[in-house]
C-alpha cells in the first residue's frame, strides 16, 4: 500500500518540495494534478522534506496535487520488442505503437569493473578518409563530435551509424528538433537499418527533465544488449542539451555554479555517462557517437571541454568538414598498427605537411612572396582538402592510404616530407 | 561504539545525528536494507556541527533514507600495508579490482569490501631483529621476497616511542595475518606485531631519520624530460595540458622507462580504458632492468571518472600511502597521479554541497593548501638504518579550456620542482610530446651540462623569436642569418625534442644516447653556415633532419647506428668549412 501525499509546499520550476516520510533517496513518485499524471524522483532529503524532480515540469501543479511515492527507482522496460521503435525521454512510446511494461530494468546502473574490460582491438571502418586514415574509430570508444550550431553533425552521425558494422543502434534525442527526429527515422528506414534501431528522443518542445533521462535510459538498453553479446552503437544528439539541463535543475535548486553557471559535478555528470562505453572480455560492446555543439564554436566553453577530458578523443566538424586539428582518436594506435605498415607514417607525415600548408595560406593572405617549397605546400594542401577532406569521399581506408602517397609524391621530393626513407622507397609513386 | 541516524541525503553527502563521540575524517558505514540484503556504505565524516556531522558517502547514495542507522568504527580510512601490494589493482579504497570482478561480475557493486592484500599467500619470512633489541617505528623487524624485491617487515608507524623485541618467529612461511613478533612498550605492554600494519591514509608517514636533498637525475628515457626538463628522484612535477595533448601518453611512457624501483598509476577519475591499456599491456612487457615484467613493480590504483566521486578524493592518498610505505624500505618510488584536476573537482563538488563559501571558480579556498601538502609528501629520506629512498611525485593537471590560469594549476605550480606544459599548438602540429620548450622550467640537475642545455635553449628561444617576427614580415624580409637560427631551432625541434613514443626505438632514450645525441644536435646548432640563399639552408637542413630521424630509428647495437652518425657529422662540417 502506498501513502499519498496531498500538500505541496513549494514550487519552483520543475521542483517540488513537500513533508513525507520513509522516502527513499532517488525513488520515483507519481504526482497527480489538474494538469494530468506526471513522474517524479526524489534528488533530496532533508529531515522530512523531500524534493522531487516533476519529469513533466511543475507548470500546472498544484498545491494540493497528489503525490504518491512508488518505492522503486526510474526504470525502463527491455526486450527485443524495443527494435524498430521510439519512445520519449521517460520511455513512453513516440509512435504509435503499444506502451511496454514488461521486463523492467534499473537506469543509472553502477559502472563497469575495469578489471573485465579488454583492450579495444576493433576497427570500426566507416569510409570516411578522415575518419579511417587519421582518426580510425575503434569499437567500445567514445568520441563526441565538436560542432557549432548549424554543421551538418546530425547527418555525419546517421552516415557512421549506416555504414558502420554494428548489431544494434540506440538513439538518444536530447532537444531535437522535430524535423531532425523525423529525418533520422526515414533515413534509417529507407536504408533498412530501423529495425534494429531503438530511439528515445526528446524533442525540444519536451519537458526539460525527460532530456537528461535520455542518455541514460539509451545506455541502460544498450547495455543490457551488449551482455547479450551485440555490438551496439550508442548515437547522442545533443548532449550540450543534456547538459543545459542538468544546469536548469542545479540553478533551480539553489546550488552553487562552478563555470558559467553549469554546477560543479558536471564532469562527473557526463563521465557517468561516457564510461558506460565497454568492449566486455565476454560479451559484446558499446561505442558512443555524441554530438556536442558548442556554443559560440568556442571549445573551451564547459561543456565540450569537460567532455574532452572524458571521451577518447573528439571529431571537430567545421564548414562541413571534419577539421584534422584537434580531431583525434585516442584508440586510433591500437588498431592502426594492424592495418598496414605504412599507415601511421603517412597519417603523422601528412598532418605535419598540411600544418605547413596553413602556416603558408597565412604568409600568402598578408602578401609575402611564395618560395617555392611555399608552392609546393599550397599544392599539397589544394588537392588534400579536395581530395581527403571532403566528406563526400566514399573510399576504404587502403585505397585512400595509396591516394595519399599519390598526392605527396605528385607535390614534393621523397626526402622534403620528413618519412623515414624505408617507407618512402616502398610506397613513392604507389598511387600511380 | 558511537551510532547515528540519518536525517538528511544529498547526492554523495548525508547528514547524521550521533549520539557519543566522533572525530574528523572518521569512517563510518550508512546501513541500508536492501530487500533480504543488508548493505553497508562506507562514509567519512567531513564536517561536524554540534550533534550532526556531515558525511561524504564512497558510494551510490541511492535507497537510503530518513532514519537509517549509521555506524562509527572509531577509525580513520586506512590502507592495508605488507607483502602482496605489488602487481595489485586497487580502487580508491584499496579494495582488489580483479578479485572484486570474481566475486561481482561485470559491475562494480556497492557495500563490497575485500581485503586489500590476500590472506592465504604464504611469505617466506626471515628474522633480522632478535629479543631484546630495541627499535623504534619504521626499522626492520625481518624481511619477506616480494618479487625482486626484499620486503621489509617493519615496526609499525604507528607505534611511538621505543620498543624492545619480547620475540621473533623463526624463518618459515606465514601469512600476513600471522603474528610474527611481540614487542614490548616502554610500560610493559606487549603489543603484537603481524607482516601488514593499517595507516591512515591522510597522514604522512614520517618515520624515517631526515629528508634531504633530492639531486640525481630520475631518467625517464624521454629526451626533453632528461634533458631539458629534467626531474630528480625525491622530486616533484607537474603535466598540466588541456586535452588531447597527450598527457596521459607520456605519463604511460614514463611508467614504463622511468629508471625507478616501484611505480605507483594512479587513474584518478580519469577514462577506464586508459587504465584498461596499462593493466592488460604491464603484465607482459618486459621491464629492462630486471628482465622481469612491468607489472612486478607496479601497483595500480584507479578509481576511473564513472566511479564514486568522493572515492576519488580518497585515491590520491591511498596510492601516496603505499608509495611512501615502499619508501621505508630504501627503494625509490614514482607516483603518477593522473589527473590531480578531477580529484580538485572532487574537493569543489563536496565544498558546493557543503554549501562553504566558493573560491576562484568554485573550488573551496583549502584546496592550495590541500594540493601543497599532497606534493610534500614526495622527498628523499635517509631511513633510520642509514639507507635512502624516495617519493617522486609526478602529477597531471587537466586545465579547464587548456588555460594555466585557473586555480588548480596555479596552486601546484607554486609546490612543484618541475613543471613540463603542454601546448596546444605543438600538439596540433602532431610535435610529440608536446611539452613547451620555451614555457616549461626544472629545477632539477639534467643529463646534460646545464651550460650546454641553456646555450641550445638561447638557439631555439631566438629561432622562435625569428619564426614570429617572419609572420609578420614575411621570409624575404628576413636576413639569411636569422633564418638560419630559425632552421636550427627547427632542427632541434624535429630531432630532439620530438619522440615517437609508439616507435620501437625512439619511444626510450637512455642516458647515454642522449649524451652522444647531444652532441651531434650541438655540433649541428653551434656550426656556422655560409649558404648561398635560403633555399639552400632549407634544403641542408631538411637533409640532416631526415637523416638524423632516420638514425633516431636506428637500435644503438645496430650495424649502421655508427656510419649514421658519422655521416650527419660529415654533412654539417662540409656545410661548415667554407665559414
Amino acid at each position: 500500500m502506498y501513502k499519498v501525499y496531498h500538500q505541496i509546499d513549494n514550487l519552483s520550476g520543475s521542483v517540488v518540495t513537500l513533508r513525507a516520510d520513509g522516502v527513499q533517496y532517488n525513488e520515483l513518485a507519481e504526482v497527480t494534478s489538474r494538469s494530468g499524471t506526471s513522474l517524479a524522483q526524489v534528488i533530496k532529503l532533508d529531515g522530512p522534506t523531500v524534493t522531487l524532480q516533476v519529469f513533466a515540469g511543475a507548470r500546472g501543479v498544484a498545491t494540493d496535487a497528489k503525490v504518491r511515492f512508488l518505492g522503486r527507482p526510474m526504470r525502463v522496460p527491455f526486450s527485443d520488442a524495443l527494435l524498430g521503435r521510439a519512445f520519449t525521454g521517460c520511455a513512453q512510446p513516440r509512435d504509435n505503437g503499444p506502451a511496454l511494461t514488461d521486463n523492467l530494468i534499473d537506469i543509472g546502473t553502477p559502472s563497469v569493473n575495469p578489471a573485465k574490460r579488454v583492450m579495444p582491438r576493433n576497427m570500426v571502418r566507416t569510409n570516411i578518409p578522415m575518419i579511417d586514415v587519421f582518426n580510425s574509430l575503434v569499437e567500445s570508444q567514445k568520441l563526441p563530435i565538436f560542432a557549432k550550431a548549424g554543421e551538418p553533425y546530425n547527418d555525419l552521425l546517421a552516415r557512421i551509424a549506416l555504414q558502420a558494422e554494428v548489431d544494434i543502434i540506440v538513439l538518444g534525442g536530447m532537444g531535437l528538433k522535430y524535423d531532425d527526429y523525423l529525418k533520422f527515422r526515414d533515413t534509417l528506414d529507407e536504408s533498412g537499418a530501423l529495425a534494429r534501431t531503438v530511439m528515445f528522443v526528446h524533442t525540444a518542445s519536451d519537458p526539460v527533465v525527460e532530456c537528461m533521462l535520455v542518455p541514460d535510459i539509451s545506455l541502460a538498453v544498450a547495455e543490457q544488449f551488449a551482455l547479450q553479446g551485440k555490438k551496439v552503437l550508442v548515437l547522442l544528439t545533443d548532449m550540450t542539451s543534456f547538459a543545459d539541463a542538468l544546469k536548469e535543475i542545479a540553478i533551480t535548486m539553489e546550488q552553487i555554479p562552478s563555470n558559467r553557471g553549469y554546477p560543479g559535478d558536471l564532469y562527473s555528470q557526463l563521465a557517468a555517462r561516457y564510461e558506460k562505453a565497454v568492449d566486455f572480455d565476454d560479451a559484446g560492446s558499446i561505442t558512443i557517437l555524441a554530438v556536442t555543439t558548442m556554443p559560440g564554436d568556442d571549445v573551451t566553453h564547459p561543456v565540450p571541454d569537460n567532455t574532452g577530458y572524458i571521451t577518447e578523443g573528439q571529431f571537430y566538424l567545421r564548414n562541413g568538414r571534419i577539421e584534422p586539428f584537434g580531431s583525434l582518436s585516442r584508440l586510433k594506435q591500437q588498431v592502426n598498427k594492424n592495418t598496414r605498415d605504412d599507415h601511421r607514417t603517412l597519417m603523422d607525415s601528412m598532418i605535419k605537411l598540411y600544418a605547413s600548408y596553413k602556416e603558408t595560406l597565412e604568409k600568402q593572405s598578408m602578401g609575402f612572396r611564395m618560395s617555392e617549397w611555399d608552392k609546393k605546400l599550397l599544392k599539397y594542401g589544394a588537392r588534400f582538402e579536395r581530395e581527403m577532406m571532403d566528406l563526400s569521399v566514399n573510399i576504404p581506408l587502403e585505397k585512400a592510404l595509396d591516394l595519399g602517397w599519390q598526392i605527396l609524391s605528385d607535390c614534393f621530393e621523397p626526402g622534403e616530407t620528413g618519412i623515414p626513407t624505408k617507407f618512402t622507397s616502398k610506397y613513392w609513386n604507389a598511387g600511380r | 561504539m558511537t551510532t547515528g541516524k540519518i536525517v538528511g541525503v544529498n547526492g554523495n553527502m548525508i547528514t547524521v545525528a550521533f549520539d557519543g563521540a566522533v572525530a574528523q575524517n572518521e569512517v563510518g558505514y550508512a546501513c541500508l536494507e536492501d530487500g533480504d540484503k543488508k548493505l553497508r556504505l562506507m562514509s567519512e565524516i567531513v564536517r561536524i556541527r554540534g550533534t550532526v556531522a556531515d558525511m561524504q558517502v564512497y558510494e551510490s547514495t541511492n535507497d537510503l533514507e530518513i532514519g537509517d542507522t549509521v555506524e562509527f568504527t572509531g577509525d580513520l580510512l586506512t590502507a592495508e600495508l605488507g607483502p602482496g601490494l605489488l602487481r595489485q589493482i586497487y580502487d580508491g579504497l584499496q579494495n582488489p579490482l580483479p578479485e572484486l570482478a570474481a566475486q561481482c561480475g561485470h559491475f562494480l557493486q556497492r557495500g563490497t569490501y575485500l581485503h586489500a592484500l590476500p590472506r592465504d599467500v604464504k611469505w617466506a619470512f626471515t628474522p633480522k631483529a632478535k629479543p631484546g633489541d630495541r627499535l623504534t617505528a619504521g626499522e626492520t623487524i625481518g624481511c619477506v621476497p616480494e618479487g625482486i624485491f626484499e620486503h621489509r617487515i617493519m615496526v609499525p608507524f604507528s607505534f611511538q616511542g621505543i620498543y624492545t623485541v619480547k620475540s621473533v618467529k623463526p624463518a618459515g612461511d606465514y601469512t600476513v595475518e600471522e603474528e610474527i613478533a611481540v614487542l614490548t612498550d616502554a610500560d610493559g605492554n606487549d603489543r603484537p606485531v603481524k607482516l601488514y600494519q593499517r595507516w591512515p591514509v591522510k597522514l604522512p608517514i614520517t618515520c624515517f631519520k631526515e629528508r634531504l636533498m633530492p639531486t640525481q637525475t630520475m631518467v625517464t628515457r624521454i629526451r626533453p624530460i632528461d634533458t631539458f626538463f629534467p626531474v630528480a628522484l625525491g622530486g616533484t612535477y607537474c603535466i598540466p595540458g588541456p586535452f588531447g595533448a597527450g598527457k596521459t601518453v607520456l605519463q604511460q611512457t614514463t611508467a614504463r622507462y622511468a629508471d625507478v624501483d616501484i611505480v605507483i598509476s594512479a587513474a584518478c577519475g580519469e577514462r577506464a580504458g586508459e587504465v584498461v591499456e596499462t593493466l592488460k599491456e604491464f603484465p607482459v612487457l618486459k621491464d629492462p632492468r630486471t628482465g622481469r615484467t612491468l607489472m612486478d613493480r607496479t601497483v595500480i590504483i584507479c578509481n576511473t571518472s564513472s566511479m564514486p566521486v568522493a572515492a576519488r578524493e580518497a585515491s590520491v592518498y591511498t596510492a601516496v600511502t603505499i608509495a611512501g610505505y615502499y619508501r621505508m624500505m630504501g627503494l625509490n618510488v614514482l607516483l603518477l597521479a593522473d589527473s590531480t584536476s578531477r580529484w580538485a573537482q572532487a574537493l569543489r563538488e563536496l565544498s558546493g554541497r557543503l554549501e562553504e563559501i566558493p573560491g576562484e571558480e568554485a573550488f573551496p579556498a583549502y584546496l592550495e593548501s590541500l594540493i601543497a601538502g599532497f606534493y610534500e609528501r614526495a622527498g628523499l629520506v635517509r631511513l633510520k638504518d642509514g639507507s635512502v629512498g624516495s617519493v617522486t611525485i609526478g602529477g597531471t593537471v587537466s586545465p579547464a579550456g587548456g588555460n594555466f590560469d585557473e586555480p588548480v594549476t596555479q596552486a601546484t605550480l607554486k609546490v612543484v620542482g618541475a613543471f613540463h606544459g603542454l601546448s596546444r599548438a605543438r600538439s596540433d602540429a602532431r610535435r610529440y610530446p608536446a611539452i613547451d620548450p620555451l614555457e616549461s622550467w626544472s629545477k632539477y640537475k639534467s643529463v646534460i651540462e646545464n651550460e650546454r642545455v641553456e646555450r641550445l635553449r638561447g638557439i631555439l628561444r631566438n629561432g622562435n623569436d625569428v619564426g614570429q617576427m617572419m609572420k609578420v614580415v614575411g621570409e624575404e624580409g628576413t636576413s639569411l642569418a636569422d633564418f638560419v637560427t630559425y632552421l636550427k631551432g627547427e632542427f632541434l625541434d624535429a630531432v630532439y625534442l620530438q619522440q615517437n613514443a609508439f616507435s620501437d626505438i625512439d619511444a626510450a632514450t637512455s642516458e647515454d644516447r642522449q649524451k652522444v645525441m647531444f652532441d651531434l644536435v650541438e655540433k649541428a646548432m653551434l656550426a656556422e653556415y655560409v649558404f648561398d640563399d635560403k633555399t639552400a639552408a632549407r634544403k641542408f637542413f631538411q637533409g640532416i633532419t631526415q637523416a638524423y630521424i632516420d638514425w633516431n630509428q636506428t637500435a644503438q647495437d645496430a650495424q649502421d647506428y655508427e656510419t649514421r652518425r658519422d655521416d650527419i657529422a660529415k654533412k654539417i662540417e662540409e656545410a661548415s668549412q667554407n665559414v
